[in-house]
């Protein structure tokens, strides 16, 4: 099946792209860019790098830009999904949602007006083993934004590698945060990953961080042979 | 033992990520996962337990097949097993003991109405439920209704029968549904 995946740039998208991979075709990305920082339903951290994660990948970008209004967020994401059925002949969309039952039947309804397919492959997993996941797929992210005590600026910037695993395990049992971060406590970004063709080098990066809420601020980025 | 059958149509290899590993994984026995095409009443009478699972909102392959599962009326007569469907599970098991299958659109958290008690397969915590799916339920008098939606049947007993089925998706709300089980 030809499959569009929704990709933020963040490790839940791209193993939402491995798995579409294993056994369909992706022949689209669609990034929907919130104006609105606290976006209800887009991860907003330097999501422009979508465009260099695209390019490494070697799979084409929709990327759209909304103001970030509660309602008119999904017209602007039905518009999208519309246009990866219309030129690359997407048959379903997927997405790296776990839990988030407002972003799954948001997306599941739009599917449903349009008759195309909906897939969520991470969907109710359990967040360590995501986490573990990326490892064992070499998928290499960095965290890019902290949202909720005790993740504090030494977080941004970070690779998710073994020792984080389990410093973020360790924060979740005492502190009762989601150590994946799809309850937006971490935001992540992929930089490099097998089904990417080049890695993504960072050049200009600026901590960002006040009031137990931070991000890693890339303002220059390049792509680097592999 | 429990038996979960998987009704996702056989190339929706994503479609079992979401919604079969999720059931299983709140599972608290020892389980085994089989496609409903592989299941007989040979297979089925094995286990004490059966999970019927749901799928993608968009794969309705399970409708056009639901005489595979006319191996539920042998285990019914005997009695031995207890039986659980989610969502296409409800519908196939609401079919092939007289009920219909009717159009009938619920996506999202929905709250649903306890309606009784008897007709549930265990004491549900939240009134609240995670539906997913175009197609709903009506029943005869050989089932006892659980709860219902302002829109239709969400969860029934077949009496006398260790046999349940609820619409909406257990694995994602009211897990304990499973846990139970």
């Amino acid at each position: 099946m030809k499959l569009a995946v929704l990709f933020s740039g963040g490790k839940d998208s791209m193993l939402a792209i491995l798995k579409a991979k294993e056994q369909n075709q992706v022949v689209c990305l669609i990034s929907i860019i919130s104006e609105n920082k606290e976006s209800y339903m887009f991860h907003t951290p330097n999501i422009d790098l979508v465009d260099l994660n695209s390019e490494a990948l070697g799979i084409p970008l929709i990327k759209v830009i909304t103001k970030g209004e509660k309602e008119k967020e999904l017209e602007d994401l039905k518009k999208a999904i519309e246009k990866s059925i219309q030129e690359y002949g997407a048959q379903g969309i997927v997405s790296g949602a776990i839990a988030s039952t407002y972003q799954a039947s948001r997306v599941q309804n739009i599917c449903n007006d349009l008759d195309i397919w909906c897939f969520n492959p991470l969907w109710q997993r359990d967040q360590i083993s995501i986490l573990n996941e990326l490892i064992e797929k070499k998928i290499k992210v960095i965290i890019v934004g902290v949202f909720a005590y005790p993740l504090d600026d030494s977080f941004l910037g970070k690779e998710i590698d073994e020792d984080m695993i389990k410093k973020l395990e360790k924060l979740s049992e005492e502190f009762k945060i989601n150590p994946a971060g799809e309850g937006g406590e971490i935001e992540t970004l992929v930089i490099d990953s097998p089904v990417h063709k080049s890695k993504i080098e960072l050049i200009e990066f600026k901590k960002e961080y006040k009031n137990h809420a931070g991000v890693y601020n890339i303002t220059q980025a390049r792509l680097e042979k592999k | 033992m429990i038996l979960a059958i998987n009704t996702c149509r056989k190339d929706l290899d994503l479609s079992y990520e979401e919604f079969l590993r999720p059931v299983f994984e709140l599972v608290k026995e020892r389980y085994e996962i089989m496609h409903y095409s592989d299941v007989d009443k040979d297979i089925a009478q094995k286990y004490d337990k059966i999970i019927i699972g749901g799928t993608a909102l968009k794969d309705n392959d399970y409708m056009g097949h639901v005489e595979k599962f006319n191996w539920l009326k042998i285990l019914a007569e005997k009695n031995n097993t207890k039986i659980l469907g989610i969502c296409a599970g409800a519908q196939i098991i609401a079919e092939i003991f007289g009920g219909k299958i009717t159009k009938r659109k619920e996506i999202g958290v929905i709250e649903v109405l306890i309606e009784d008690q008897k007709g549930l397969p265990t004491d549900m915590k939240s009134a609240q439920v995670y539906a997913l799916h175009n197609f709903s339920i009506e029943l005869n008098n050989d089932f006892i209704v659980g709860a219902r939606s302002k829109d239709c049947v969400q969860a029934f007993k077949l009496k006398d029968k260790e046999i349940y089925g609820v619409l909406f998706h257990p694995e994602v709300m009211n897990k304990e549904i499973i846990e139970n089980f």
